[in-house]
């Protein structure tokens, strides 16, 4: 409060009992918070109100903190073991209502009682990675993340799910693909409505997420609502998902490939794509456990744009590679590809994939894009923009020489696709 | 008192007035309140853009399905009433149209609060001297049955105590948005979701039943006033709060006729006192609902039964009552028993219903049936049994249901949210909620309210002003006025005046014709005042016939102004022609009878026109042309 109200609001804490003037009429309540220069006040009909602070008279100090009720919910040690690890987001918050924010809460007994039926399914361990919205992750929380999952698998962890805010779950998702190799699944989970809603996507994702941790193939996966419908959840491979929605349940789409599976709900049936053979080899022969975390932090996306000035890339000299997000099947202005030309042949990795997020660049069908290759740009197939961008972080910090260009074009944990699914196109 | 307890006895008749003469509002300590939902008429939604308009099932272009789960409040607790929802967790179904967006659905983030809504819902607490809450803040009241996506209300307290002319106290106003109204397949329809609803609560400051009604119809009447409320059935409806003294506050939800409203407050008042009587004997007769007396797994005793339900049963679950035997089947409000009550909260865990003794042997139960149950249970003729059919977990969990009712029947009358039923009764819905359903709504911003801006909002002329108006000023009677004022074009009434067309006219047009109209099944919300202003200004004008009116208005749905179809105007020219030939046809006819001929040739054009000519028109016309004839 910066008004001259300010010495009054000193004296009312949260808790306190108020009487406050409204007209020529006096309420009584209990002082929430400030909002916008209003004192927020609590009525006895639960309703809040908005009154000046001059009008709020404390009648009564709080004294103390409520006691919060924990209902504990027993554990049995004879289910598998399952690790979550939380890095914020709604799939776990709750309100403040002093501030009214929406706030993330972790620690196992509360997710246990959030989600009814979780402890029915496996013992749970939780690590509280860290709390952050999920905009201001970073490159160091990636490499955390993919140290907590493996130290848990270690530990014996027979399936890792990692709560995460929806933003930017899908860069982690890719990130983690590329760090670890498990021989159990990691299951990523979020939700798109906050838990303190009844309508809450948290519980149903929660729930399926564990079904796939326990059940699901060992990667890297996104587990999220496949409809606006509270029936199935699809498991979205790591490195081919992408969040297409700013909130609807199903934001999370597979890009290019079908989902990997589903899990429906309430029943918690897991079905698996049939025709990913791949998939069963990779569960018959466990995977070896490993890890490496080292990136090249040094790198950038560019998303071009009719008209773009060179300007842009030239912000990115000092970088060690660039993926370019072209037009249509990866495709820039022709001042583009000269400036390319420079920076990669001054030692820049540059990759080149496509707005269109479906379908595969194709640099050999028009005279730009075989400019583009001439002076060194890399077809990136189609991998999706920021898939291909935490890739070239990782390849660039585990590999030197021509040896990057070799494996940008390589396909390392199915972040690019071969042969494009034809019968996918449009088929749920 | 009369007996009006009597099995079987349907009692709808008289039993509400006779009831009425015998009772005592005063010494039964009779408090009641209201509250009235009114739908605002604003072009959008409270929280979205999506305008409010009806649309029928078979419209709906989409469809989701959802789960609700009770969430705890801010001290960890859930609310009571969201609770009881919870014991049947069930999958709803929502009905989408191409006039809903992803709001309805829980899918986006609300838009800020209406602004036009708001105006209204300020200017109705100006009428009634409200004091306007500073900075209002919308909430979310938690509301699991399904009725909303999201799985609670959004509500917004807009002011605080103000008073009707009679004094009364009106207690609150809230902005709120309204909920799905379900469609007879049992799914949820989203366009009534999000239309703005006022919430009115008076205080409990009701005495009789009577005075119920008088004090819903002059908010209704202020609420018209604004010429800013949806109109027709089902977009006013009253929540009635009764008590007596001995009693409990019980809160019935859903009237949507006024002419009900003292028959339910009657009828409430009838089922506590009943009740009470019932709790009286139930002590008189030392009954008593023990721990020991545990449902028994009766299944095997109507393995061949006639009564279809319980041999088709999983399974049939029997209790015994002690002491209940009479009063579970005694009648508290016409049609309505304490087994009613029972059957009501049992159905919370999705069974059916359920069966008691005092009813039986009936529904195929048989003499024989019911004996065994008595011998089974150990029960004697002073007990009650109570029969439940269904999966074993269903009816264990309805037996829970059942002995927590029998046992606040012995306590005397819980509170309750009640729904209303048809004929003025009502049937158990859940308990009365508590503060712990309401926490903020976290992504509507607050907003702030000016002293000057509430100035500046304009007071409407109440309705019973303006009904005097019209007496004085068109000279109209007091029951034409009353209707004229009160009519949803009334407004457009008083427009036509001033530019001059007819009042009586436009008057007979705007209630009288339209009412037919309606009669007919046409629905007369489809008919732009556009158009009606423009039918009545061409008749003004002479180029259409009044006689076209109600044709016009029959067909009028959906049709721009001016849109007058094959009823078109006639020019001059035209018509002088055709009269000409009409006399030319019929010369002789013309001779013989001179200007006498004139009537019945107008006749002839009149039918011709089929009303799109005024009739002094072609009276000239005709007569012109006779007179020329004749000349010849």
């Amino acid at each position: 409060m910066q008004d001259s109200t300010s010495s009054n609001t000193i004296d009312i804490a949260s808790g306190d009992i108020v009487t406050c003037t409204i007209g020529n009429i006096s309420l009584c309540g209990v002082y929430v918070t400030e909002r916008n220069g209003m004192a927020v006040i609590k009525l006895d009909s639960g309703y809040n109100i908005g009154v000046s602070h001059q009008n709020c008279i404390v009648q009564e100090k709080h004294h103390g903190e409520s006691a919060k009720v924990i209902h504990e919910v027993e554990q049995n040690p004879l289910l598998p073991c399952v690790s979550i690890i939380s890095t914020g987001g709604t799939v776990a918050s709750s309100v403040d209502y002093r501030t009214g924010a929406v706030t993330s809460k972790f620690e196992v007994q509360e997710i246990l009682s959030l989600i009814p039926g979780l402890a029915k399914m496996a013992q749970f361990r939780s690590i509280q990675l860290s709390n952050i919205l999920s905009e201001n992750m970073a490159v160091s929380i990636w490499q955390e993340m993919a140290q907590a999952a493996y130290d848990e698998i270690q530990a014996g962890a027979q399936g890792v799910i990692i709560t995460h805010g929806t933003d930017t779950m899908a860069y982690s998702a890719a990130a983690l693909s590329f760090m670890l190799k498990t021989p159990v699944p990691i299951v990523f989970v979020g939700s798109q409505r906050s838990a303190d809603r009844p309508s809450s996507d948290n519980i149903m994702n929660m729930l399926c997420a564990t079904k796939t941790a326990l059940e699901g193939p060992s990667e890297v996966t996104v587990v999220m609502h496949a409809s606006t419908n509270d029936d199935r959840c699809a498991i979205h491979r790591g490195v081919r998902v992408r969040k297409m929605h700013t909130s609807c349940r199903d934001a999370f789409q597979s890009i290019d490939i079908p989902p990997l599976g589903y899990v429906s709900y309430p029943d918690l049936e897991i079905s698996l794509r049939s025709e990913n053979t791949d998939l069963e080899a990779k569960n018959d022969a466990k995977t070896e456990l490993s890890l490496s975390l080292a990136m090249e932090e040094r790198c950038g996306l560019v998303y071009y744009y009719p008209g773009a000035s060179v300007d842009v890339l030239d912000a990115y000299q000092h970088y060690k590679g660039l993926i370019i997000a072209g037009t249509g099947l990866g495709h820039c202005s022709t001042e583009w590809v000269r400036r390319l030309g420079e920076m990669s042949s001054s030692g820049m990795v540059i990759v080149m994939v496509s707005q269109c997020l479906n379908g595969k660049v194709c640099n050999r069908v028009y005279d730009t894009g075989r400019d583009l290759l001439a002076v060194g740009v890399i077809e990136g197939g189609d991998m999706l923009p920021e898939v291909a961008l935490v890739k070239l972080m990782w390849v660039l910090a585990h590999a030197s020489g021509d040896e990057p260009r070799a494996m940008m074009q390589k396909d390392l944990v199915h972040e690019k696709n071969e042969s494009s699914f034809v019968a996918w196109r449009g088929v749920p | 008192m009369k007996k009006g307890h009597e099995k079987g006895r349907d009692a709808d008749d008289a039993l509400g007035d006779a009831f009425d003469e015998e009772f005592n509002y005063g010494a039964l300590g009779l408090k009641a309140g209201l509250e009235i939902h009114q739908q605002l008429n604003s072009k959008q939604k409270l929280f979205c853009h999506c305008p409010t308009v009806f649309r029928e099932a078979s419209e709906s272009t989409h469809s989701c399905t959802r789960y609700l789960q009770a969430t705890r409040s801010e001290l960890g607790e859930v609310d009571k009433a969201a609770l009881e929802e919870m014991m049947n967790v069930r999958e709803f179904t929502y009905l989408g149209y191409d006039t809903t967006c992803l709001v309805e659905t829980d899918e986006e983030p609300p838009a800020p609060l209406n602004p036009e809504a708001f105006e209204i819902a300020l200017t109705i607490a100006k009428m009634f001297q409200m004091n306007i809450i500073p900075q209002v803040h919308t909430m979310r009241k938690l509301v699991i049955d399904g009725s909303n996506t999201g799985g609670f209300q959004r509500t917004a307290l807009i002011a605080v105590l103000g008073q009707l002319s009679g004094g009364e106290v009106i207690e609150t106003i809230c902005l709120e948005e309204d909920a799905c109204q379900r469609t007879p397949s049992g799914a949820f329809s989203l366009d009534r979701l999000g239309i703005p609803l006022i919430e009115i609560a008076t205080a409990p400051c009701i005495r009789t039943p009577e005075e119920a009604y008088h004090v819903a119809a002059e908010i209704g009447m202020c609420l018209r006033s604004t010429g800013r409320v949806k109109r027709g059935l089902g977009t006013i409806r009253q929540d009635v709060n009764v008590s007596i003294a001995k009693g409990a506050r019980v809160e019935i939800k859903g009237v949507q006729e006024l002419a009900l409203l003292s028959e339910v407050v009657r009828r409430e008042v009838m089922r506590q006192v009943y009740l009470l009587e019932i709790r009286d004997e139930l002590r008189d007769r030392g009954a008593l609902v023990s721990d020991e007396d545990t449902p028994v797994d009766v299944t095997d005793l109507f393995s061949q039964s006639k009564s279809k339900v319980l041999k088709k049963a999983d399974t049939v679950f029997a209790l015994r009552l002690r002491k209940f035997g009479g009063l579970v089947g005694r009648e508290i409000q016409p049609s309505r028993r304490l087994g009613s009550e029972m059957s009501d909260y049992a159905k919370k865990c999705g069974v059916g219903g359920l069966f008691h003794s005092d009813e039986l042997p009936a529904y195929g139960v048989t003499e024989e049936d019911v004996s065994a149950l008595f011998s089974r249970m150990g029960a004697d003729p002073t007990d009650c049994i109570v029969l439940v059919a269904d999966t074993k977990e269903r009816c264990l969990c309805a037996m829970k249901q059942i002995v927590h009712r029998a046992r606040l029947a012995l306590e005397g009358i819980p509170k309750e949210t009640r729904k209303f039923l048809d004929g003025g009764s009502s049937a158990y819905m859940r308990p009365l909620p508590g503060a712990a359903r309401m926490y903020p709504e976290t992504d509507v911003l607050t907003v702030d309210v000016s002293d000057e801006y509430v100035s500046s909002l304009p007071l409407p002329e109440l309705l019973t002003d303006r009904s005097a108006r019209y007496q004085k000023e068109f000279g109209f009677d007091d029951q034409v006025s009353r209707k004229l004022a009160d009519s949803p074009y009334s407004l457009l009434f008083e427009e036509l005046a001033q530019a001059g067309l007819k009042p009586e006219l436009v008057m007979r047009t705007v209630i009288g014709t339209m009412k037919e109209v309606e009669r007919k099944g046409v629905n007369t919300a489809r008919i732009s005042d556009g158009y009606i202003r423009s039918i009545l200004f061409a008749v003004h004008e002479g180029t259409i016939a009044k006689e076209a009116i109600p044709d016009l208005l029959e067909n009028g749905m959906d049709k721009q102004p001016g849109d007058f179809g094959s009823v078109s105007s006639v020019d001059a020219d035209t018509l002088l022609m055709r009269a000409e030939e009409i006399v030319s046809e019929r010369i002789a006819f013309v001779k013989e009878r001179g200007m006498g001929s004139v009537a019945p040739l107008m006749g002839v054009i009149m039918k011709e026109m089929r009303g799109s000519v005024d009739g002094k028109r072609v009276n000239e016309a005709v007569s012109i042309a006779v007179e020329k004839a004749l000349k010849e």
